[in-house]
């Protein structure tokens, strides 16, 4: 049975439709990455599936429970980290993130004394003098110090520094052997790739793609560079090839994986003296998901650029993997 | 770039931000005068009603305390007196918040570094949300001048009046300027500045109950505590009594001085810091701490202690000088009928008595609105979502909260109750008896207490985004109709729409059950509502 199941699931705010029949399944066990551009969705759907906000339709269930109608019940077996972490500003990180456990029904003592080490997070500062990375922290040492069934981590890391993403990556590998299920949404692919067994990618509150990376990256098209005796003819014809140019005596393209077969064959006649094949990197398929594809085919910006900072950061990568594309035709 | 860089474009974002909440204040203070002026205009027609109002305010200590020292028989001189403290109290807090609000607020929230790092000088933030304050408590003075002259005042007394009023709350400006600097955190802030205007308050009461009656009996000369309140300042400029406009120096001296020092503080401590540098904490939480009852404690006990303090010495005060009331009465039998007129005919100690603990009841509202919409304010700030996303269910989160509001409502009135009656029994010889009797007479505006907590969970519940403004208004509304409805001659039904209208007057009256039950069966529906809403609703929303 997963963990999390929701299917078709839709939320509305006024005029604006959140969630647009967003489908999502997590295994028990497995560590879960849920991507999306800023403004997907990503922290409605976790918010339903915390029970703080109502679904309009739609099927959500948590632990093969009701997220709305059993909250209490299911919040006693996971946690959650908040992208954005608010803390009583009078408590002391240490109060604060042992008030939080103690309202989800316990905390491992020890484990908090050692996470609090690592993290070498000061719990005797008040909440309000913590800076944004200290406050994850504290949201973080609060959810990993519970021992639960799932844990739901939205953006955890995002204020952290490359050393305590390490330690948080150790904790979240050390629940995962212990048998707990994680939904991790984040921007940090680098992250995503380290932890993730499967990856869900939502856009504009619908889910665009759902697989392991392995999967996805067979969804897209490998990049290859062949240098050959005689020019190259007769690619064009070729199923699942695309975007054949030559620059310097060099032919560049694009092909399907399941093409890659039918293109060697064709290369070999012309004598291949040197060729690379690069499969697309996770940045290049997050930005192909991300993007507004037809948009960005058209201009060469996509179509999610004005939605954010990180959109911004993306449209500009897209607009450079464009360039020799389009430019070269 | 200069330290004054900015300013100009601040205030325009000030103006910008509170362009409703200036046009309520600078419209309602001048349309609240006029209309106030207007109905005591009717109720004093001639010199002989207003000789016998002068005489009897004059001589009456309680009079003296709540509205200040009268200055002859003059309509004018009426006006202010029946109306200068109410204004004066809500041109002073409005200033204050209004400070706060454009100044520590924004450092709290971080706002101010993102403008602190854009072109902006040192000193241009707070002169630009002082510039916009002062200006509006000018305007609203003008307008107010305007409006008594309209309402037919003559013009000098009314321009003096008016000055007065804007002299409070340019006065309150200049404080919370300071107090901003001082607290990190806006709450902290607004707090000492609005005990600065309760200590205003007590010293110019103090001042005025020890002050002389002149010869001709209707007018009051106050003692000099009066002197260093600046609620007091403006009685000391006597409108339509030979106005004294040198008086009208005091409140901008005070503001030059308390830009000087904001300035002087804004200049010696960091962006975000305070005075008070926070402290360190215990490193784990109490047992006692680790529940939603643990945490709704820790989270009201300051605020508690505050209103307790304040509750305590103005009960003490109110009950001592309940006896004076009763020389003053001894002495002067004419004004002793016309207060039992007023008194609807009880026994005059006990309508005071009553009168006491009925205004108690209604600051205590503002107790309770404050401590309720904590959770409102959890909720913007995020704290709500990462709490209820535990094992805690939104009816006992809610439910804790409001429990929490009410046993401080309950604690507040006992000891108003017990410390009016101990001042009241000290000086009668029965400390004891008193403390007891008019604790509970007290206890027994509880259920008015309660619908107001009872209105602000329903707006929270049903119009989250709303429930600040909402449920001050409300809190507003009810503290008008009780203090100036019967000034305006407001029908029955109107004043029946604020609960404490209902709440028998002990111990002038004998209790009554029906009324108490019903506002608690009516506080006890407007909370189910609420909790029900909230149930179902977005977190946040």
């Amino acid at each position: 049975m997963p963990v999390i199941s929701i299917g078709n699931l839709v939320k509305t705010f006024g005029a604006i439709r959140a969630l647009d029949g967003l489908d999502l399944h997590v295994e028990q066990g497995e560590v879960h990455g849920f991507l999306g551009p800023n403004g997907s969705g990503k922290s409605t759907t976790i918010r339903i599936l915390l029970g703080l906000l109502r679904r309009d339709s739609g099927d959500a269930q948590v632990l093969g429970a009701d997220p709305w109608r059993d909250a209490v019940r299911l919040h006693r077996r996971l946690a959650y980290v908040p992208g954005d972490v608010s803390l009583w500003p009078n408590l002391t990180g240490g109060e604060a993130i042992d008030l939080l456990g103690q309202l989800r029904g316990g905390l491992d003592r020890r484990r908090r004394d050692e996470l609090l080490d690592r993290f070498d997070l000061d719990p005797t500062r008040r909440c309000r003098t913590y800076s944004k990375g200290n406050r994850q922290k504290v949201a973080i040492v609060a959810a990993f110090s519970s021992p639960v069934e799932l844990y739901v981590l939205d953006e955890p890391t995002s204020g952290l520094d490359p050393l305590m993403e390490a330690v948080f990556q150790d904790e979240v590998r050390r629940v995962k052997q212990a048998g707990a299920t994680v939904l991790l949404s984040s921007h940090v692919l680098a992250e995503v790739e380290a932890l993730c067994d499967r990856v869900s990618i939502i856009r504009e509150g619908r889910t665009v793609e759902s697989g392991t990376l392995a999967e996805l990256r067979h969804l897209t098209r490998t990049a290859v560079t062949v240098e050959t005796a005689r020019p190259v003819t007769g690619l064009d014809a070729l199923p699942g090839v695309h975007d054949v140019h030559e620059v310097d005596g060099r032919t560049h393209l694009e092909v399907e994986p399941a093409h890659l077969d039918e293109l060697l064959g064709q290369l070999i006649r012309f004598g291949v003296r040197a060729l690379t094949s690069t499969p697309p990197t996770l940045e290049q398929l997050f930005l192909r998901h991300y993007g507004d594809d037809s948009a960005a085919a058209a201009t060469g910006v996509p179509a999610v650029a004005a939605s954010g900072a990180a959109a911004a950061a993306a449209a500009d990568a897209g607009a450079q993997a464009d360039v020799p594309q389009g430019g070269a035709r | 770039m200069s330290a004054l860089t900015g300013t100009t474009l601040l205030a325009r974002l000030v103006l910008r931000r509170d362009r409703i909440r200036l046009a309520i204040w600078i419209l309602g203070t001048p349309l609240l005068g006029y209309a106030l002026a207007g109905s005591v205009a009717g109720i004093y027609p001639d010199q002989e009603t207003r000789l016998g109002y002068a005489t009897t305010s004059a001589s009456s200590l309680v009079a003296r305390a709540f509205n200040g020292p009268i200055h002859g028989t003059d309509l004018g001189a009426v006006v202010v007196a029946e109306t200068y403290v109410t204004l004066a109290l809500i041109v002073a807090l409005l200033s204050t918040f209004a400070v706060t609000r454009h100044t520590r607020q924004n450092e709290e929230t971080g706002r101010a570094e993102l403008l602190g790092a854009s072109v902006v000088g040192r000193y241009a933030p707070l002169t630009a949300a002082l510039l916009v304050i002062v200006a509006a408590n000018t305007l609203a003075a003008v307008l107010l001048a305007v409006a008594l002259v309209g309402a037919g005042l003559p013009l000098a007394g009314s321009v003096a009046a008016a000055a007065a009023i804007g002299g409070v709350g340019v006065a309150f400006t200049a404080i919370a300027a300071v107090t901003a600097q001082l607290s990190v955190t806006s709450r902290g802030a607004n707090a000492l500045a609005a005990a600065t205007v309760g200590l205003s308050f007590v010293l110019r009461a103090a001042g005025d109950v020890l002050g002389q009656q002149s010869a001709d009996g209707t007018r009051v000369r106050s003692a000099w505590p009066s002197w260093i309140s600046p609620l007091g300042w403006g009685n000391q400029v006597r409108a339509f009594d030979g106005e004294r406009w040198w008086v009208l120096f005091l409140p901008v001296a005070l503001l030059l001085a308390g830009v000087a020092l904001a300035y002087a503080l804004a200049e010696r401590r960091d962006q975000g810091a305070g005075l008070i540098a926070p402290r360190r904490g215990p490193a784990t939480g109490a047992p006692r701490l680790l529940s939603p009852t643990g945490l709704a404690w820790r989270m009201q006990r300051g605020t508690l202690l505050g209103w307790a303090v304040g509750v305590a010495v103005l009960g003490l005060s109110m009950g001592v000088a309940a006896d004076e009331f009763n020389d003053m009465i001894d002495a002067n039998p004419a004004a002793a009928e016309a207060i039992n007129a007023m008194g609807g005919g009880a026994d005059l100690i006990n309508a005071y008595l009553a009168a006491m603990l009925g205004l108690f009841a209604l600051t205590l509202g503002a107790y309770v609105v404050q401590a309720l919409l904590r959770v409102r304010g959890d909720e913007a700030d995020g704290v709500l979502e990462a709490a209820l996303a535990t094992a805690v269910s939104r009816t006992r989160w809610l439910g804790t909260q409001v429990l929490a509001a009410t046993l401080g409502a309950v604690a507040l009135l006992l000891l108003a109750g017990v410390t009016t009656g101990l001042g009241y029994g000290i000086v009668t010889g029965d400390p004891l008896g008193q403390a007891v009797e008019l604790g509970g007479a007290a206890l027994l505006r509880l259920p008015a207490l309660l619908v107001v907590a009872g209105v602000v969970t329903a707006i929270f519940g049903l119009l989250p985004r709303f429930s600040v403004m909402l449920s001050w208004t409300a809190l507003l509304v009810f503290l008008l109709l009780g203090q100036l409805g019967a000034v305006l001659e407001l029908p029955q039904a109107a004043l029946n729409v604020s609960p404490y209208t209902h709440v028998p007057a002990v111990p002038a009256v004998d209790p009554a059950a029906l009324p108490l039950v019903v506002l608690a069966a009516v506080a006890a529906a407007l909370l189910a509502v609420g909790v029900a809403a909230f149930r179902h609703r977005d977190v946040p929303s």
